[in-house]
């Protein structure tokens, strides 16, 4: 066996991942650091640079609050948010993100974003909470601060180490154990504080593609659920692990739809030229009072779409044809009109070419012109995106001034964006119940967290211990399948088959078809029930037995071993989550079909869990849904 | 194979301290064989087509072929990115051509000032104001419900 070095490192405040939540945090905790004497060191797996799900851009911010205006509310934002889960998100989290998201929005524009104006120099907004950008350089120009931050405070940041545990010290988090991706060497990182911010999780389930096309998911392919692994490890309560999010989009390459939806006015026809969002209104009442709210709620979208194409009425089109020249006419002469159709043919590519490229190839080599033709949309599978349209993600407190009185002895506990573990902070993904907070509500929910950790760690200014049979245990764990592989590979004449070990790739196509044909994925048109749950937990048993015989041929396929445990943790939370939520709230996401209603009376509330490292059981925990704004209209 | 490695056109990032390609891919797929100082896609059905290899590529060495398992072969799309835009060509499979232009950054490349610019007027780190807050809220005082 080659030798591995072990590089111990110590600092104040410890950040995991680089995305949005990550830079977030590292802009405001440097800030903070500097005045009081402390260090922020912050860790990703890849390039800060292109790291996370906005690595290839994005074309639109899609939280915006827009507070100067005047047109909307802190309250606004919170319930559509809350309409949009089913009645079931943390308010004090969803306001809190809201009152800060406009700042990160503005910072991001002096940063050198460019936000799309009109002619009166305002932002052009795609829909009420969203607006238009010049994407592509978005992550660059993000994380172009973050680091500039941390330079100037003294901090650091370490690319290319994957963070496989966390380190505790009884119910305090002392920091992470993970190796680098380029050179034999495992860190250990011992800090008075950590936040969380390692982005959701993509196949878990079997995506629709499954040759070259695997890596197109829509959530990219290197968000392995490390978030919820960390977390769940530390033992923290997690929260809304159930709520998956499935997105509609352009079919096979996964290009976005939202421009089309709201900015190009589109509809979206069934092959008989049904508009199922029209013919299937009467569905929404079994849903209200969340289906009767406008806009309707994303997965209730879904599923009236879902509902046509298990009739056999498929495919989908999106009238893209239709809604561009609608929008051309309206524009005046022909003059006029064909100039318009110009900009609005050169806004439809850049919604591609900004955030998913391989939607252009795909209609280049179609030959669609979205002006001439239309296009078929889907559903794609399932992914864990606690900052999008799902909920998945760690139980945090609230920050104090946003409780009501029945909320506060519930939901706050000291110190904002901590979860219950203390010292561990958790953001984007990594943080659950408070969706829809995208790109600039993530960033904003870092910035809160930077702050508030370094509170923490002000307060609690001592260096937890290390545990060195902890550290040891995780190292010889990082070792195993380099150990394993080197031992037994040339027993065969195929290293890729052999009796005593099995590789990262089949390893995750096992979960994956479990998750699929089990837990409600694709193919299983997003329908399960409790026998397929309990059969689900059997065969992950067994899974996470063999998880202990991973083989690894390099550094490279060391990453992917580690990468597929934490998607089989983030499994089984789901599976779990699902099994103890005895009701169907989220139609277009999952339904139960031996419970195939929404119970309000016993479910409108929060499904819970935790892991206990002592015992290594889990507790599932059923949590009040409390109002900060109480909203008469729900409860009608 | 997603993005691939024209053999004749990578000269391995010779010049450079480090290889860009294998630097910058957020999924760890591009490396460089040693032997050959070429470059190559080691895991190309775990590519997502970003394109941060294509576009850092010095050379323009990388390009992208849609995944063969549903995308119909012969078109191509094609990026030049400058400090401040990006060109894009897209090749259609009859044939048609495309390009578009857009802005990407409106600062000089590694300039972003963390601040903003915007003033910091208090300095309570026990209060819910954020370092550039309320300037760069745009507004007077922050959002509380006391
Ligand atoms: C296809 C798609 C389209 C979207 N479109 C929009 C849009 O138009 N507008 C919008 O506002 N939002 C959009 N979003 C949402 C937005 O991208 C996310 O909300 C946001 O990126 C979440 O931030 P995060 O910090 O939680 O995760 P990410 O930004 O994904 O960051 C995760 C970070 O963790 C690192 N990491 C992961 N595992 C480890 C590990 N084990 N060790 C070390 N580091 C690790 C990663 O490298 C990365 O740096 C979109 C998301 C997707 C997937
Ligand atoms: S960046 Fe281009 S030139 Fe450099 S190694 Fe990669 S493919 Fe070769
Ligand atoms: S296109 Fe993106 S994911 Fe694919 S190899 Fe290049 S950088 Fe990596």
């Amino acid at each position: 066996m080659q030798k591995f070095e072990t590089v111990n490192v110590t600092t104040d405040l410890l950040i995991l991942g680089g995305g949005m939540g990550a830079c977030g945090a590292a802009v405001e905790a440097s800030y903070w650091a500097k005045k009081n004497g402390l260090k922020v060191t912050l860790i990703d797996k890849a390039s800060m640079d292109r790291s996370g799900a906005v690595a290839m851009g994005l074309s639109a911010i899609n939280q915006y609050v827009d507070l100067t205006s005047g047109n909307n509310t802190i309250e606004d934002y919170v319930n559509y948010v809350r309409m949009d889960l089913m009645g079931i998100i943390r308010e004090d989290l969803v306001a809190s993100i809201a009152r800060h998201v406009d700042s990160s929005v503005h910072l991001f524009e002096k940063w050198g974003l460019p936000i799309w104006k009109d002619d009166d120099g305002n932002y052009v907004h795609e829909g009420r909470w969203q607006l238009m950008i010049n994407g592509e350089s978005y992550k660059v120009i993000v994380s172009e601060a973050a680091k500039n931050a941390l330079t100037e405070a003294g901090g650091e940041y370490f690319e290319r180490i994957f963070i496989t545990e966390p380190l505790m010290d009884g119910d305090r988090v002392a920091g992470a154990v993970g190796f680098s991706t380029r050179e034999n060497k495992i860190y250990v990182f011992n800090a008075k504080a950590t936040i969380c911010n390692m982005g959701g999780a993509v196949h878990v389930f079997k995506p629709r593609s499954t040759g070259e096309g695997l890596g197109r998911a829509w959530y990219p392919p290197w968000n392995s659920g490390s978030s919820a692994y960390f977390t769940l490890r530390a033992g923290a309560e997690m929260t809304s692990q159930e709520v998956r999010f499935i997105p509609v989009r352009f079919k096979d390459a996964y290009g976005p739809v939202g421009a089309w939806f709201l900015l190009f006015k589109s509809a979206a026809l069934n092959s008989e030229g049904g508009n199922y969002m029209l013919e299937r209104r009467d569905e929404l009442e079994r849903w209200k009072p969340y289906g009767l709210v406008k806009p309707i709620p994303a997965n209730l979208r879904n599923w009236l779409g879902m509902m046509d194409v298990m009739e056999g009425k498929g495919p989908i089109f999106m009238k893209t044809e239709v809604a561009i020249q609608k929008i051309a006419a309206e524009a005046g002469d022909e003059k006029a009109a064909k100039k318009k159709l110009k900009e609005l043919e050169t806004e439809a590519w850049e919604d591609f070419l900004d955030m998913t490229i391989s939607q252009a190839i795909l209609w280049a080599a179609s030959n669609v012109e979205p002006e001439k033709k239309h296009s078929e949309i889907a559903a794609a599978e399932p992914y864990f995106i606690g900052s999008h349209s799902g909920a998945s993600g760690a139980w945090v407190s609230g920050p104090e001034d946003l409780q009501s009185d029945e909320t506060k002895a519930e939901y706050f506990w000291g110190y904002e964006c901590m979860s219950t573990v203390n010292g561990l902070f958790c953001t984007g993904d990594a943080s659950g119940a408070s969706s829809h907070k995208f790109s600039s509500g993530s960033h904003a929910e870092g910035r809160i967290a930077g702050k508030s950790a370094i509170r923490y760690i002000v307060d609690n200014n001592s260096l937890p211990k290390v545990d060195q049979a902890q550290v040891d245990a995780y190292i010889a764990a990082i070792l195993k399948p380099l150990e394993l592989f080197e031992k037994h590979s040339k027993e065969t004449t195929d290293p890729e088959i052999n009796p005593n070990y099995i590789k990262p790739k089949m390893f995750m196509f096992r979960l994956q078809k479990m998750m699929d044909e089990y837990v409600a994925g694709v193919s299983a048109q997003f329908s399960t029930n409790k026998a397929h749950l309990d059969r689900a937990m059997e065969l992950l048993g067994m899974l996470k037995e063999d998880s202990a015989n991973l083989a690894a041929a390099d550094l490279h396929e060391l990453l992917r071993c580690f990468e597929n445990i934490q998607r089989m943790w983030q499994a089984e939370a789901h599976t779990r989550t699902i099994l103890f939520r005895e009701e169907t709230r989220w139609p277009g996401y999952y339904r139960r079909s031996d419970c195939p209603t929404m119970d309000e009376e016993n479910w409108h509330a929060f499904a819970n869990c935790k892991w206990i490292p002592a015992t290594d059981e889990w507790e599932m925990i059923k949590r009040p849904m409390l109002h900060v704004y109480p909203n008469a209209a729900e409860h009608a | 194979m997603p993005s691939f490695v024209i053999t004749e056109k990578c000269d391995g990032c010779k010049a450079l301290d480090k290889t860009a390609c294998q630097y910058v891919c957020p999924n760890d797929l591009m490396v460089l064989n040693k032997d050959s100082m070429k470059a190559y896609n080691q895991e190309p059905e775990m590519c997502w087509e970003c394109y941060s290899c294509v576009k850092i590529c010095p050379v323009q060495a990388i390009e992208v072929r849609g995944y063969a398992d549903f995308v119909p072969m012969g078109a191509t799309v094609t990026p030049m990115r400058s400090t401040d835009a990006i060109m894009w060509t897209v090749k259609f499979r009859n044939g048609m051509l495309k390009r578009f232009k857009f802005p990407i950054r409106t600062t000089e490349e590694g300039k972003a000032v963390p601040s903003g610019g915007y003033a910091t007027a208090h300095d309570n780190l026990n209060d819910c104001i954020l370092a550039q807050e309320p300037e760069a809220l745009k507004l007077d005082k922050m959002y509380t419900l006391k």
